[in-house]
């Protein structure tokens, strides 16, 4: 029998969640149920903390946006059926920054490589846009877009950059010719409190 | 038509509709497991609504929190009253947001850049 040294895994897990801060891992299907579990377990870590109003409010739309991601392109992993990934996606919630002041939520997930070209001029364009060319890049999606089942429209991820005020750190990993890995960092930063974004 | 009044949870608003009397009102949070399906009655309502409407029509959303999905549904419904607006008829949509939240007042203020329609802005 193989032998599994659990007690090395788990301690080093616990390390590495320690040395990045890292509140909360997980790995696997996001859905609704598991969206509210999170909110309101951050919520209650926020609390605990202090944290102001704004500030709470902010992670917690960040979080709900990045989640609804998550489970959509969770979506396109089951077409993918492919049996060797069965994750939908990784999410991270931890707090960064000199004093641990501000927070930032990491997502990882499949994707198919034909979806880059498409995402990353997405992206590209909503880091290319100031607080006012995202105000009106909002407003085009809503009138022109539809609603996938799930959601989405793409509206999601200009609402993470405008409520933030930060650019979107993303990038791809090819892992072979059918799919990449597509990872975001979302920074919620205290520094853009006072300014409305 | 009857009175529709869904109650709210946490990720659903509270919906009053009294057609009647030309009252729409949507309150609390909206991030909906299903988005298109909770809206898709209220959407139907409003269509089958505006076919008929009573000479005055108030629309009042009083919500702390929406997410981008519902957004979107919430223009959908302001669509319809800029209609029933441009046919004539009197119509107002009352935007509620609490004094501190300024993300909330923005939402409402850019809805009626892209919806003309008469408008009233209440912070509570």
């Amino acid at each position: 029998m193989e032998k599994f040294d659990y007690k090395e895994l788990v301690y080093s897990f616990h390390k590495e969640m320690l040395a990045n801060n890292f509140t909360l891992v997980y790995e696997g299907e996001i859905t609704h149920q598991i969206t509210k579990a999170f909110t309101s377990l951050t919520e209650n870590k926020m609390d605990s903390y202090s944290e102001d109003a704004n500030m709470k409010k902010k992670v917690f739309h960040v979080m709900v946006e990045c989640l609804q991601n998550l489970s959509k392109h969770a979506e396109d992993i089951r077409i993918l059926k492919d049996k060797g990934y069965s994750g939908s996606g990784i999410f991270i919630i931890g707090r960064v920054g000199p004093d641990n002041e501000d927070y930032h939520v990491l997502t990882g997930n499949l994707i198919e490589n034909s979806r880059v070209p498409e995402l990353t001029e997405f992206l590209d364009k909503i880091n290319n846009l100031d607080k006012n060319g995202l105000k009106e890049l909002y407003k085009k999606q809503m009138r022109e877009a539809t609603l996938s089942e799930k959601g989405g429209a793409g509206l999601g991820l200009i609402d993470i950059a405008r409520k933030t005020g930060e650019k979107l750190d993303y990038n791809f990993i090819e892992i072979d010719e059918k799919k990449s890995f597509y990872t975001l960092r979302t920074k919620i930063s205290r520094k853009h409190q006072s300014n409305n974004i | 038509m009857e009175v529709i009044k869904i109650r709210g949870t946490e990720d659903t608003p509270d919906v009053f509709i009294d057609a009647k009397n030309g009252v729409f009102e949507f309150s609390g949070r909206s991030l909906p497991e299903d988005v298109l399906s909770f809206y898709a009655t209220i959407l139907q309502t409003i269509e089958e609504y505006i076919q008929r409407p009573n000479p005055r029509s108030e629309v009042i959303f009083r919500l702390d929190y929406f997410n981008t999905a519902s957004s979107k549904m919430i223009l959908d419904i302001l669509i319809y009253f800029e209609h029933l607006s441009k046919e004539g008829h009197e119509v107002l949509v009352k935007w509620f947001y609490h004094a501190d939240d300024e993300d909330m007042e923005e939402a409402g203020e850019e809805y009626f850049e892209i919806v003309d329609i008469p408008y009233e802005m209440h912070s509570y």
